[in-house]
């Protein structure tokens, strides 16, 4: 299954079960979406489930966050992570901060899908990695799926958690395949899992930048350098103890950001090591991030930002030097 | 069509007698709170900011009184007077102004951010339009679980001149929601008059025609025309027939803030206001057709002493306790954001 068909997959099994799941956004009815990723869930579910909704992001997330006052869990697409920019208000003033300033008289079952991150050439206003900026608003989850498993059980978790959930799928990874466990499929939020096993060092990445860390894992293997590679998957909740019991046995850390340098979430996560394993460590942590920079739209300028398997394979060779 | 099934207004008997006299009630329980809320202001123990609706009562009165139980309320952060229209206790909505142990919300939300969920008053928004969209959702999930109950979202004059009103309208107009704005028009955006900063002269009624709703202009200080024009509303929502955007004329007697002594309005202008104020004119009026004036005066010494109660009950409460402080920020009732 691809990980574009695991969002639809995902979401089917979710509206089967619990008749208050619905999906409004931009083009997820008839059209399936525009990165097809809600493909057949109208004809499975029908327009009163399923429902298109005008260039709006506020009116939106406020349709969502109005019926998950009331009564039901809403999935909302806002097509472009990009475009949270324009409904922040909504995201972040209201969503988020419902439940803390009413003393938790409001509960907001939520989920926003986002296509986010880099790589199709799109510029600098449909390819950011917007995951930083949203973990840094208390009263949000936010959650990185990087394996079509992983979007049907995270998705599935997402659905049915109390919290609103930001679920960031990975506009890259849409056309990669990979196994979905048989049956119905629910994973917990906030578990990092070790996607290879080493002892060297720790490599702790994110939703794309998860394969680009295995595959430079597999480059310096064949130095007789053994990564092991962790992939957060949620960075509210943060996993932390898988993170430190890495830690713990590698004294080597690496992130690999696909956001931005400046506060990027591999920032609070260097942080939490200084503070909290400083004596496991060997070395200090090294964050390999795109550059302070918005994101440029030609191949060359693009593959030059992101950080690519080649550029995490020789910033780990040369830290361990 | 839809709109018959709107319900009509009872004119005659006990029953419409009963609900004007909740009306007065309302006013003059919200009058009393904000004079009180204002003297505690002065004597700084009301912190932060405030936004007063004296002079404005009669559109939540006349609004809450067409209402059902189960409708949802979305207010601004001039919502002391609808939350407690919806139940919220006056002690409890004193208490939280002054970030007391037993406020509304524990001290968390204050006086911008009131909440009752219990009477469904499901908040106080302190971001300008930010709530059309919310009230949206409200009655879209009413809608959808077939209840038949209605949102209402107040707003100010300002807030047609924000995106999120223009998003919300257009969305509850496709989608057919039932679901009630109303424009508190008190002639001011914060400072500055709305005509001078919008392109039509009746900030909403003006914009009904873009989402092809009629345009509906009421006297706000009439708290008749008020229930009248919302049981309208109502109704028509209730019963399938979609959203209504109501323009209700008013007046703030006072600043738009506790910092603001509103010094940029004409003296004569005030004065004409001050002469429509809602509260006098309505008692007049039940006077004029026969209540005793025992009855009013029964009424306004009730809310008196509720108000000295109030103010007192808050007053000797505890301040919020610092260890709400990481409560609350996610379902499981912590701030926990890590394991």
């Amino acid at each position: 299954m691809t990980y574009r068909e695991a969002v639809a997959a995902g979401l089917a099994q979710e509206m089967a079960r619990d008749p208050s799941v619905v999906l409004i956004g931009e083009d997820v009815g008839a059209a399936g979406g525009v990165f097809k990723a809600t493909a057949g869930l109208l004809e499975k579910f029908g327009a009163r489930r399923v429902k298109d909704t005008p260039i709006s992001e506020q009116a939106i997330i406020g349709a969502a966050m109005g019926a998950a006052m009331t009564g039901l869990r809403p999935v909302a697409e806002l097509m472009f992570a990009d475009f949270v920019s324009v409904c922040h208000d909504l995201v972040a003033n209201q969503v988020a901060k419902a439940r803390y300033m009413t003393n938790g008289q409001v509960s907001l079952p939520l989920v926003v899908r986002f296509g986010n991150g880099g790589g199709l050439r799109f510029g600098a206003q449909h390819s950011q990695s917007v995951e930083s900026w949203l973990m840094a608003v208390p009263g949000l989850k936010v959650v990185v799926p990087s394996t079509p498993a992983d979007v049907v059980g995270l998705l599935a978790a997402a659905v049915r958690d109390d919290d609103p959930v930001m679920f960031l799928e990975e506009k890259a990874l849409y056309p990669t395949s990979g196994e979905v466990p048989e049956g119905e499929h629910v994973d917990e939020l906030g578990t990092a899992r070790v996607r290879r096993p080493g002892k060297d060092c720790s490599v702790i990445a994110l939703g794309t930048m998860a394969d680009r860390a295995l595959a430079a894992a597999e480059q310096l293997q064949a130095e007789g350098i053994d990564c092991e590679v962790i992939d957060l998957r949620s960075l509210v909740p943060l996993d932390m103890t898988t993170v430190a019991a890495s830690v713990a046995k590698t004294g080597r850390v690496f992130t690999v950001e696909e956001n931005p340098r400046l506060c990027g979430w591999g920032a609070e996560v260097a942080s939490i090591i200084c503070e909290e394993c400083f004596y496991d460590l060997d070395a200090p942590v090294r964050r390999i991030t795109t550059p302070h920079v918005p994101l440029p739209a030609a191949d060359s300028l693009e593959d030059a930002a992101i950080p690519s398997a080649e550029r995490v394979a020789a910033a780990i060779r040369e830290g361990l030097g | 069509m839809a709109r018959d099934t709107a319900r009509e207004p009872v004119k005659t008997g006990p029953d419409y007698l009963e609900v004007r006299l909740g009306i007065y009630r309302g006013m003059v329980r919200v009058r009393y709170f904000e004079k009180r809320a204002y003297d505690l202001f002065l004597q700084n123990l009301v912190k932060g900011t405030s936004h007063l609706a004296i002079g404005q009562e009669a559109i939540a009165a006349g609004v809450a009184a067409a209402l059902r139980p189960d409708d949802y309320v979305f207010a601004t952060y001039r919502g002391h007077a609808h939350a407690m229209l919806r139940g919220a206790p006056m002690v409890a909505v004193m208490a939280e102004l002054l970030g007391r142990e037993n406020g509304l919300m524990g001290g968390k939300g204050g006086s911008m951010h009131l909440t009752y969920t219990e009477g469904n008053f499901m908040g106080s928004y302190a971001i300008v339009g930010a709530h059309l969209p919310i009230a949206n959702g409200a009655a879209w999930s009413a809608l959808y679980r077939g209840t038949d109950q209605v949102a209402v979202a107040f707003f100010g004059d300002g807030a047609t001149n924000i995106g999120a009103f223009h998003e919300a309208l257009n969305l509850a107009a496709t989608w057919k929601l039932p679901v009630v704005f109303v424009c508190e028009n008190n002639l001011y955006m914060e400072y500055t008059p709305i005509r001078k900063v919008t392109a039509v002269e009746r900030p909403a009624a003006d914009r009904a025609s873009a989402y092809g709703l009629p345009p509906v202009l009421v006297d706000g200080n009439d708290a008749d025309m008020v229930f009248e024009t919302a049981t309208r509303a109502v109704g028509l929502a209730r019963g399938g027939g979609g959203p209504s955007l109501i323009e209700a004329v008013t007046y703030r007697h006072g600043g738009h803030s506790r910092a603001d002594p509103g010094k940029y309005r004409p003296d004569a202008e005030v004065a004409e206001w001050l002469a429509k104020d809602p509260i006098p004119r309505y008692k007049e009026r039940l006077l004029d057709e026969g209540v005793a004036a025992e009855v009013l005066e029964r009424i306004e010494a009730e809310a008196a002493a509720e108000v000295d109660q109030a103010t007192e009950q808050a007053k000797a409460a505890a301040p919020a306790h610092p260890g709400g402080l990481e409560r609350e920020v996610f379902s499981d009732g912590g701030a926990t954001w890590r394991r």
